[in-house]
């Protein structure tokens, strides 16, 4: 139980704990889709106060991770024309592409900059009318209204200069692509509540019909993480499959109605690639037809590039629950944060990166 | 990026026609994008992402929540500010 003072409230904590040794009577593997969720298991060594036999798989819920290479040799190729201005946020400018990365990119004269919000991208072009301003817009649905509104924006003031590199996964796709394949073994979900504030839960009502799957809303915050995962056990206990929401403070049913409306408007559905995984159906938003001007891709030209990801990563494997990142042979040796081999050891929300920063090394070698 | 992170709203304005306030996260403040929040007033709490309002809060979790953030070094990650954005 040393982990167990870290808790905001650790009497609450060790209630929601004892409930849960009572609630399980035999093994069940529950996953948490958001990264920030993952980072707060492992910094919490949640996965470790569990019961015996109850596995928590880390999903795929780490935007950057799940941008494949090939959309950041774009990107790259992007950022090193010297008419551009390349913003992005910081988490990107780290994962390296194929041959190059955007630090090398900056210091050999490219002109990078780093925003905390997209709309200081659409300010940049406002000041720089001569240069070509282009956002990388990726992210799941929490990024996407920000993002969304930066093309808005721009269409209402005018701007020429501005477009978006857009790489947008959605969550409620790639659960039913993990709930569809054949390694299977995710017997219930925590479900993103950031991603819920913004579109609600209604995604998620056929999904738990159709395959009988426990979801529960949750928050990344430590008493969040366990209250979700309490009542995904109970649920699993007692043979119920439902959606529940454990986050009621910041989630509603409906969502937020504004945020969604401007991203029907901006984005539309598209088949996506998630790095290591593959290509989902309908997993992802790209630019609609409207605003195929502020499209990045097309402006520059770059859809001729492709690229083959590293044979030494895993993370295709990681991101998919199937293998822990300490089991990856290049975990903590060829890979670490400040060298990494793949994206999940970059981002802070990576898994891998997660394994590392919290002393997940030492088991590396015996797994 | 990703995990948002509540704030108070100090003041609101407009800018090229769209609703925009500072928003004071536990001592940093930030230009914030009300778009999506139009009817918050000053003295809300709010959760941000990347600079835009998105849900409301009540300010006993939005405490509790900026705290924790603060206790395990994520404020400055998720608020840019170890980075200039200039
Ligand atoms: S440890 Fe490194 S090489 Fe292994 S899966 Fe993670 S990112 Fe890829």
């Amino acid at each position: 139980m040393k982990y167990l003072d870290e808790f905001s409230d650790p009497d609450l904590a060790q209630r929601l704990l004892q409930e849960i040794q009572a609630t399980v009577t035999q093994p069940w593997a529950i996953m948490e889709i958001c990264g920030g969720q993952t980072h707060t298991i492992i910094r919490n060594g949640i996965d470790q106060l569990l019961p015996e036999g109850v596995e928590l798989i880390h999903g795929p819920g780490c935007p950057v991770c799940v941008t494949p290479l090939e959309t950041i040799d774009r990107a790259l190729a992007i950022a090193a024309r010297p008419d551009v201005i390349f913003c992005s946020f910081g988490d990107m400018v780290r994962v390296p592409g194929s041959s190059t990365d955007l630090f090398r990119i900056k210091s050999e004269g490219g002109d990078i900059r780093i925003v905390y919000s997209p709309l200081d991208a659409v300010k940049l072009a406002q000041a720089n009318p001569d240069k070509q301003v282009v956002f990388f817009g990726i992210g799941f649905e929490t990024t996407a209204p920000a993002n969304a509104m930066t093309v808005t924006m721009a269409k209402r003031l005018g701007l020429t200069n501005f477009s978006l590199l857009v790489s947008h996964v959605l969550v409620p796709p790639a659960i039913r692509a993990i709930l569809d394949s054949p390694n299977r073994r995710v017997q219930g979900f925590l479900a993103a509540g950031h991603v819920c504030t913004v579109m609600g839960m209604g995604e998620y009502v056929p999904i738990v019909e159709e395959y009988q799957v426990p979801i529960v809303v949750t928050g990344f915050e430590p008493l969040d993480v366990l209250e979700g995962i309490r009542r995904v056990l109970v649920q699993l206990e007692e043979g119920r499959a439902e959606l529940e929401n454990a986050y009621p403070r910041a989630v509603t049913a409906a969502g937020n109605a504004a945020a969604q409306a401007v991203v029907a408007d901006v984005f539309t559905t598209c088949d996506r690639a998630w790095r290591g995984i593959g290509t989902i159906p309908a997993s992802g938003w790209r630019l609609s037809d409207a605003y195929t001007d502020f499209d990045a891709e097309l402006r520059f030209d770059v859809t001729d590039i492709h690229a083959e990801e590293s044979p030494l990563c895993r993370s295709g494997e990681v991101l998919q629950g199937l293998i822990k990142p300490n089991q990856c042979g290049a975990f903590g040796k060829e890979c670490t944060p400040r060298m990494p081999l793949g994206a999940p050891m970059v981002s802070s929300e990576g898994a891998c990166a997660a394994y590392y920063q919290f002393r997940r090394i030492d088991t590396a070698v015996s797994a | 990026m990703c995990l948002g992170v509540p704030g108070r709203i100090e003041d609101i304005w407009e800018a090229d026609g769209t609703r925009m306030a500072t928003v004071d996260f536990g001592g940093v403040r930030k230009e914030v994008c009300l778009a999506y929040l139009p009817d918050a007033v000053i003295g809300e709490y709010t959760i941000v992402h990347v600079g835009f309002a998105l849900t409301r809060l009540d300010e006993k979790s939005a405490l509790e929540t900026l705290e924790l953030f603060r206790s395990v070094g994520l404020l400055d990650d998720e608020l840019g500010v170890t980075f200039d954005p200039r």
